[in-house]
């Protein structure tokens, strides 16, 4: 199995990279997991080739039949007794598995909260400070996190293939994971159970990084919001057309808690729950058609705003850094 | 002065041929023969097949390429709910019993099944649902949130419309199809045999239905549980998917899966049976290793009720259930195993020909064994983390169901053919159709594995680029459209016209079913032979002449009626003529009204759901009425063979008293269903009823329950007033019985009400209410049914020896009662008991 786990990689990388594969792993689940997918699949090469062989030389090569009583002991051996034998032992090892990848004590601790459709995130520091945030994760290397999971709406799943397996976000539960991310890079997560209308674009890119900038970067992200305070990016066209009520940038009137916090959104990597690239165009593009772009959001599109209100909304949300 | 062998079989083959006509022009729609319906309902659940197929390749070109703008996301969410729904609820289950209606009667050598009525009136109800969920789509109001409906997006009526409610009511309707032809099927295992097919020598084919029937009836009524909760929830808002007021969505799962994991074996194994037919005739030898392969699906049926979890392994559940599911799900594998090494073995100790059955069997093996071994990957729980809501889980499970259930279905296509048209289909248009559609589905399918596992959730109705999902993606759209160039060559092969004739068995297989000559004679089997074999074609010698020359049972109708022989449940021995009702319209009619009932309350329309409910109702009661329990001319007749047999049967001898009691089994398990609920809220609850809920009155509840019962008890002694000839005695008590049902039923009513029990408030209350509602209904029926009796006592249907209908009602009382004492003991003694 380990032989089988560390050269197949070798020969399928190409097919099973990218930054969403559960083939390309940078955590300590989605590694156990690989590998035991790897194991597996050689088993069941094996397995498949020995029965559709067998049934094929029956149908189509065999001369003479065997005789009844070999027939019989082929259905006690191949049906019933090594079947039993070799599900016990991957059983067993997969049962070993189980506990030591979802356990585990960590000192950060993420809240994150599935609505439709985008993610609530909040770091919870070991003295208990809060950090509010949303559709995108920050990860210190080779540090457990634990990552607590609940929903406002429909049932969600938290799903980082890079980093382990899913775990659902359900109204009235709460689930907890921990995550051991090892690997440096940024990745991406989605919402793994149907949830609505754009279920397909309930996504958001995990960056995993050095602990000491982790540390450096979870600091800026506790800070309220700091704008230059130039004529181009003052609040006024936000809050004059009701953004506050249902965002909250820190540090401002703002502070809507329906959709996600904006305090930091320009130094997110995208827009819209994973669907756009961070860029000024698209900010401005998604403040104007959000019911468009992403069918069922709550946001109403905000088309109808005069240009250069829309482009001064755009303006200050580029300024959010 | 006796007439001439030729003469007597002349005139019998005229009797029968008169009693068994196939009516024509528009009446042929009143038909209630289980070989017609059963093609009918062949037909009909092919066309959902090709419907939902025809969804599948829409949704496949819009997935061709990344940001595809071919379907919105809203007709995306449509496509995908109703693809799988009626892959599901239309085809794969329906097929089976379809084809099983079909094919049964004719390999057990019998004329029909018991109930051929409720054949034609679940083919109805099928039809009609179908149409209707089905339909949905072309007014852009088909259910959009997935063919398992998760709570509480689907329970939220803002989100989703009037499609929701398609799904609950069509399907639920749909449903008591299903049950209904699962009765008609086990009874017809049971009690329709040949003489002398002993239980142990049963065709395979017909231990699967016995097994599948029996899985029907303990699987589908939870799904009909949890429905009427739901639908509860978006009628009225009852709470019991919603955590702010009690409920708990992952009820819904707990029960949509029970039914969920038990149906996927119900899928499997009758195509699995097709195949158990299949390998031993072209294997030109028995079966070997019967005991094997039969204890073997036995214990499939068994294990697939305890994996249901394995569907939620992602909620977050404790470890000890994941490891008991975990291995519950691996174990399962060992007895599919069995089987399928039972046809290797069979194959290996034969000498095979391979025909085209056999490619096709061949070609459900490597798929379904490809999708067996991913099933164990998944079984796993923490590889299941990963794979679960992926296109892995998409592959694998098309790769069992078309592995273990399209193939095999093709192949048994390929198979009966002959004998149910008459005519042989080609060889060459089969293997071009196997070649595209082996072809085709693995290009499409194989490498949904790795899209999966490089990250692509199902149900997006579309994806970015970059991911690297867009090649497997084009690949696997292209293998869809391949798979679909199969399948239309298979249509045109079935369709095209100028096939020749087939002959006589032309497999050379050693079943009753291949004693079917001609099917332009509408009589079944010409005679019914005793049997001494598995294989009786094979080793009981002058069988096909002796049957066609009516030397057996049953050879001819001289009394003008539809007949089949009733046998013994184990060892098949003659017991009852059974007078089979003929044609009629009655069962589309009652059918028509039972369904609009069902579509009304869809819409809302409450005053024609409940005059389309009564009339619905009224045309059952008609139907029973002029259709059933008839008092013959005779008490008994010569059945052929110098045995003399009774017309009429009463009790646990009758096919209407295992009916009832199958049935009832049924309508137990859905309201076990109900009582779960109940001790599910408990165990969340903690306390329950909750601190301050208002309860029901416990005096008025044991005083409506001790009405119930008492009238049990009114109703087992005019069973035994009957018995002691004394109608009017037999009267009085059943109304009297029927009198205190209405007022046990009313108190049970009354409890909730009087204590302001609000429904809408808290789940307590609203579990309450629905067991209550449940038990007082069940009276209600059964009041329903004493009249019956009472009418039929006044007209002289229900006398002392002819007394079905008594003591079917006495069986359903027994239900009944149980019902009213699992609900005290429920809602009184519980909470006083914790």
């Amino acid at each position: 199995m380990r032989v089988a786990g560390s050269l197949a990689p070798g020969v399928f990388l190409c097919a099973c990279s990218g930054p969403q594969s559960a083939l390309d792993p940078a955590g300590r689940e989605a590694s156990e997991v690989a590998t035991l997918f790897w194991g597996m699949l050689a088993g069941a090469a094996l397995i498949w080739l020995a029965v559709i062989g067998a049934a094929v030389f029956a149908g189509r090569v065999q001369k003479e039949p065997i005789g009844d009583r070999a027939g019989l002991r082929l259905i006690l051996w191949a049906g019933a007794v090594i079947p039993t034998l070799v599900l016990a032992a991957l059983l067993a090892y997969g049962l070993r598995l189980m506990p030591v990848l979802r356990a585990g004590e960590a000192s950060l601790r993420v809240h994150v909260s599935g609505e439709q459709y985008w993610w609530r995130v909040t770091y919870e520091r070991a003295d208990g400070t809060r950090i509010e945030s949303a559709n995108e994760l920050r990860l210190p290397a080779g540090r457990p996190a634990e990552i607590v999971l609940d929903s406002a709406d429909v049932i969600h799943s938290f799903w980082i293939p890079a980093l382990a397996g899913k775990l659902d976000m359900i109204p009235g539960r709460t689930n907890r994971l921990v995550l051991h991310p090892e690997r440096i890079g940024t990745y991406r997560g989605v919402c793994a159970e149907f949830c609505g209308r754009s279920h397909a674009y309930m996504a958001f890119p995990v960056v995993v990084l050095p602990p000491q900038e982790f540390e450096a970067w979870l600091a800026r992200e506790a800070a309220p919001a700091e704008v230059p305070a130039t004529s181009t990016t003052d609040t006024g066209a936000f809050l004059a057309n009701g953004c506050g009520g249902c965002h909250a940038v820190r540090g401002t009137a703002a502070s809507g808690t329906i959709g996600p916090d904006l305090t930091h959104l320009a130094s997110r990597l995208t827009l819209g729950a994973g669907m756009f690239a961070n860029t000024s165009e698209n900010r401005r593009r998604f403040v104007a058609e959000a019911e468009t772009l992403k069918p069922g959001v709550r946001m109403p599109s905000f088309g109808a705003l005069a240009p250069a209100e829309l482009d001064a909304i755009a303006a200050y949300l580029g300024s959010l850094r | 002065m006796s007439e001439s062998d030729a003469a007597r079989r002349k005139r019998e083959e005229a009797e029968l041929r008169a009693v068994w006509d196939i009516p024509r022009g528009w009446r042929y729609l009143s038909n209630c023969n289980n070989q017609v319906v059963g093609l009918w309902y062949t037909g009909a659940s092919f066309f959902f097949f090709l419907f939902a197929g025809v969804l599948a390749l829409i949704m496949r070109a819009q997935l061709a390429v990344p940001d595809g703008t071919l379907v919105s996301a809203g007709t995306y969410n449509q496509l995908y709910t109703l693809h799988g729904t009626m892959m599901m609820f239309l085809f794969a289950v329906p097929i089976f019993e379809a084809v099983a209606i079909l094919i049964l009667p004719q390999m057990l050598a019998a004329r029909d099944l018991p109930f051929p009525r409720l054949s034609a009136f679940g083919f109805w109800c099928f039809l009609i649902g179908g149409v209707f969920v089905g339909g949905s789509i072309f007014f852009d109001a088909a259910p959009d949130s997935g063919w398992f409906m998760y709570p509480p997006l689907a329970t939220d009526t803002s989100q989703t419309g009037i499609g929701a409610d398609i799904w609950l009511l069509g399907l639920s309707f749909i449903e008591v199809a299903s049950i209904a032809a699962a009765v008609e099927l086990i009874v017809g295992v049971l009690k329709c045999r040949p003489p002398g097919m002993r239980i142990n020598l049963m065709p395979l084919y017909c231990w699967y239905v016995l097994i599948v029937g029996g899985m029907i009836l303990f699987a589908f009524p939870p799904l009909i549980a949890g429905d009427i909760l739901f639908e509860m929830q978006r009628l009225f808002d009852w709470p019991f998917f919603d955590p702010a007021r009690g409920g708990d969505p992952v009820l819904w799962q707990h029960l949509f899966w029970i039914f969920g994991h038990p149906e996927v074996y119900i899928i499997f194994l009758p195509s699995i049976a097709l195949l158990a037919m299949i390998v031993p005739t072209f294997a030109r030898r028995p079966i070997l290793g019967y005991g094997w392969i039969v204890l073997a699906a036995v214990g499939t049926g068994f294990l697939s009720f305890g994996l249901w979890a394995h569907h939620m392994f992602t909620i977050g559940l404790p470890s000890l259930s994941l490891g008991f599911f975990s291995a519950a799900s691996e174990a399962v594998a060992i007895p599919t195993g069995v089987q399928i090494f039972v046809f290797v073995a069979t194959l290996l100790a034969g000498r095979v020909i391979f025909s085209i059955p056999m490619l096709f069997a061949t070609g459900a093996l490597a798929i379904f064994v490809f999708g067996g071994l991913t099933g164990v990957m998944v079984a796993l729980a923490p590889f299941d983390w990963q794979a679960h809501d992926s296109y892995f889980i998409v592959a694998h499970l098309h790769y069992t169901l078309i592995g273990g259930m399209f193939f095999p279905l093709v192949a048994g296509l390929y198979y009966f053919h002959p004998f149910i048209t008459g005519r042989m289909l080609s060889e060459r248009l089969g293997r071009w159709s196997f070649w595209l559609m082996f072809a085709g589905f693995n290009i499409a399918f194989l490498p949904m594995h790795i899209t999966g596992l490089r990250g692509m959730p199902r149900r997006v109705f579309t994806y970015p680029a970059d991911h690297g999902w867009d090649g497997l993606n084009l690949v696997s759209t292209l293998g869809a459209f391949t798979m679909a160039a199969g399948i239309g060559v298979l249509l045109w092969d079935v369709l095209r016209p100028g096939k020749p004739r087939a002959p006589r068995n032309p497999w050379n297989a050693g079943t009753l079913e291949w004693v079917a000559g001609d099917p332009s004679e509408p009589w079944g089997i010409r005679s019914v032979p005793p049997i001494t074999s598995r294989y009786p074609l094979w080793d009981q010698r002058d069988l096909v002449r002796d049957i066609d020359e009516g030397r057996f049972f049953l050879p001819g109708a001289p009394e003008g009626r539809r007949e089949t022989l009733v046998t013994g449940v184990l060892d098949a021995e003659p017991q009852q003529v059974l007078r089979v009702p003929g044609n009629s319209f009655k069962p589309l009619i009652a059918a028509v009204f039972i369904g609009g009932s069902f579509i009304a309350t869809t819409f809302h329309w409450w005053t024609a759901a409940v005059i389309s409910g009564v009339l619905g109702i009224a045309a059952i009661m008609v139907w029973l009425w002029t259709g059933t329990a008839t008092i013959p001319e005779t008490p008994e007749k010569d059945a052929g063979m110098g045995t003399r047999l009774p017309l009429y049967a009463s009790g646990s001898a009758s096919v209407g008293w295992w009916a009832m009691f199958i049935t009832m089994v049924g309508d137990g398990t859905a309201f076990l269903s109900l009582i779960f609920a109940y001790f599910y809220y408990w165990t969340i609850h903690g306390a329950f009823p909750p601190e301050g809920s208002p309860t029901p009155d416990n005096g008025l509840l044991l005083a409506g329950g001790a009405a119930a019962v008492a009238g049990w008890g009114l109703t087992l002694l005019a069973r035994r007033a009957n018995g002691a000839g004394r109608p009017g005695l037999l009267r009085a008590l059943i109304a009297g019985a029927a009198l205190l049902a209405l007022i046990g039923g009313g108190l049970l009513i009354l409890a909730p009400w009087q204590a302001g029990l609000d429904s809408v408030a808290h789940v307590y209350p609203a579990t309450v209410w629905v067991i209550l509602i449940w038990t007082a209904l069940h009276l209600a029926v059964g009041v329903l049914m004493q009249g019956y009796c009472l009418a039929g006592s006044l007209a002289g249907r229900l006398t002392r020896e002819h007394d079905i209908d008594l003591r079917n009602v006495v069986l359903y009382g027994h239900f009944a009662a149980l019902t009213v004492a699992t609900t005290l003991a429920v809602l009184v003694l519980a909470p006083l008991a914790m």
